[in-house]
């Protein structure tokens, strides 16, 4: 059965609706015939970093990539700056002004450094520069003309976020950026994303390590079975310890 | 030299002239299939018909309109890309979430249908297209013969050109990243649907850039794509499928060779390139430019 019926008991009330930059209600998604997401719904404001946190297999990749349009069958509502993106098409949703970090980091082989970092089209105006990329992420200066599937795993995240901040784009979707990374490099990206803030930039987050989260962000949504079941502010997060340990399993 | 291998040297570069001329239009032709598999993951059986199409589209220009051939030179890629982005558009975008096979048997039907039309109006026996460069260039070791010379030249400037958009400039990054992860590419902004078409397009009108520069060489029937395509289908194995500067160099090579072997083992010209295929197939299947999966 599938669960249409909104979801405004859920989570976020909807007087957020008027000043988020992101609102999701009722999100559905499947693949194929899978039901995978069933009703997320949470709101991302202006200059906000929030997470989505989560076991494996919850559906925070899905969640993102449904918001991208990757995810091709999709039901409720996706509201960006008060545009609708539920029916549109990926590549319109890109320019609607939200940029997305996969999770595998998509860093293609047949490209080197320098053309993937320059792939994402500039959709508006607004973004960094390329200088101004170079200073935050040193090492791909280095390595401009490396195949990108060459580099570290840490370098290939780096060119992952990297790419996305010349677009233009004020919303990231960064999923998972701190996985399987060394803890100096975690650091480092931990260090970005406050950066990242600073200027501006309005970030949604997937994690599943919720220490390095309560560094960065502002608020935390707790996903699980394709919903939200619980949501934190940022300062609450050392009261609500041995809950969100339940909830993530560690 | 020439003497000891029992050849005059008149009749060597005679032959290698037009080795390297059907190698021009191996070259041309591999690389639109190379091009389309790259991208769409479909081996276009229908390429020998466009091919076809492009000789009999120039040569209808001349003789209903008077367009003389640097007309069509222009004019009928533009039409025979045209017909492809239409089959694009209509057909095979439709069966991009379906295995190779289907697009492999629609374009295959496609020719025959193709073929068929052409038959139906035209019969079997050619039609003659005239020279637009009669005459040679005499060259003391040989005489050039001015057609020859220009097909070779044009179809290496179309070539490289080619090569050098895919592999060096911006719109060639879209489509190396978009041959990979077609969705991230969308994702980022880019209408990937859009640019599928175009390069369909893009290919089927090399095919028929082919069929006009062949138009003045062959003889204008229906079949000459169906009996040049089997060559060029062995071409894109040796070269290995989906690299671009491998089926430039596997294509004029190849022609090069077939010319040498009709100088010295006339019976072997027609089945050289398959020979070569065999012992590539043994000795490296992913093909000589292929990287293996
Ligand atoms: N392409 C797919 N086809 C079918 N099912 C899928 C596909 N991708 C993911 N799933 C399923 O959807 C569910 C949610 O997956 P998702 O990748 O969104 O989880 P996640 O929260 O990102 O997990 P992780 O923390 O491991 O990255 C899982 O049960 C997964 O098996
Ligand atoms: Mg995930």
């Amino acid at each position: 059965m599938i669960d249409l019926s909104p979801a405004q008991d859920r989570t976020a009330p909807q007087s957020d609706l008027a000043t988020a930059m992101l609102a999701v209600r009722d999100l559905h998604a499947y693949y194929g015939e899978s039901h995978i997401l069933h009703g997320m719904t949470f709101d991302v404001r202006p200059g906000e970093v929030v997470t989505l946190l989560g076991r494996n297999g919850a559906g925070k990749t899905t969640t993102m990539r449904t918001i991208m349009g990757i995810v091709k069958k999709r039901m409720g509502s996706i509201a960006f700056e008060g545009q609708e993106l539920i029916n549109l098409r990926s590549d319109l949703i890109a320019r609607a002004g939200l940029a997305y970090c996969p999770e595998e980091r998509g860093i293609f082989s047949s490209l080197n450094v320098t053309e993937n970092l320059l792939l994402p089209p500039v959709i508006k105006p607004g973004g960094l520069s390329v200088a101004e990329i170079y200073d935050l992420f040193p090492r791909l200066k280095e390595r401009a003309s490396s195949q990108g599937t060459k580099l570290s795993g840490g370098e290939q995240q780096m060119l992952a976020i990297a790419r996305i901040l010349r677009t233009g784009a004020r919303f990231l979707l960064l999923d998972e950026p701190t996985e399987g990374l060394a803890p100096v490099i975690v650091q480092h990206i931990g260090r970005i994303i406050r950066d990242l803030k600073q200027r501006g930039f309005t970030i949604l987050l997937v994690e599943q390590n919720f220490h390095f989260a309560a560094t960065v962000a502002d608020r935390h949504y707790v996903v699980e079975h394709g919903h939200v079941i619980d949501q934190f502010e940022n300062s609450q997060i050392a009261a609500n310890k041995t809950k969100l340990e339940a909830y993530l399993g560690v | 030299m020439f003497e000891l291998l029992g050849v005059a040297p008149q009749a060597l570069f005679a032959q290698l002239i037009v080795g390297l001329s059907n190698g021009a239009f191996y070259a041309l032709l591999s690389l639109g299939l190379a091009v389309i598999f790259g991208m769409l993951n479909v081996i276009n059986f229908a390429h020998g018909a466009q091919y076809m199409m492009g000789a009999f589209v120039a040569w209808m220009l001349l003789t209903y309109a008077g367009l003389p051939f640097w007309a069509a030179l222009v004019i009928v890629p533009i039409v025979v890309g045209a017909f492809g982005l239409l089959i694009e558009k209509l057909l095979l975008s439709r069966l991009y979430q379906l295995d190779h096979l289907y697009g492999l048997l629609l374009t295959f039907g496609l020719a025959l249908i193709i073929e068929g039309v052409f038959r139906h109006q035209y019969g079997v026996s050619g039609l003659p297209y005239a020279n637009p460069l009669p005459g040679y260039l005499p060259l003391g070791f040989m005489n050039l013969p001015y057609y020859r010379g220009f097909a070779i030249l044009f179809s290496l400037i179309v070539c490289l050109a080619t090569w050098y958009t895919i592999e060096k400039t911006k719109l060639g990054a879209y489509l190396r990243a978009a041959t990979e992860r077609p969705d991230l590419v969308q994702a980022m902004g880019i209408n990937v649907p859009r640019m599928l078409s175009l390069t369909y397009a893009f290919g089927v009108a090399l095919a028929g850039l082919a069929g006009v520069l062949a138009a003045p060489i062959y003889s204008v029937t229906p079949l000459m794509g169906s009996s040049l395509i089997i060559v060029v289908f062995a071409v894109v194995v040796i070269g290995g499928m989906g690299s671009i500067l491998g089926s430039i160099l596997t294509g004029f090579g190849l022609g090069l060779v077939e010319g040498l072997t009709k100088v010295f083992y006339p019976p072997a010209s027609n089945t050289v390139v398959f020979v070569i295929m065999v012992i590539v197939l043994l000795l490296r299947p992913q093909g000589l430019f292929g990287t293996p999966k």
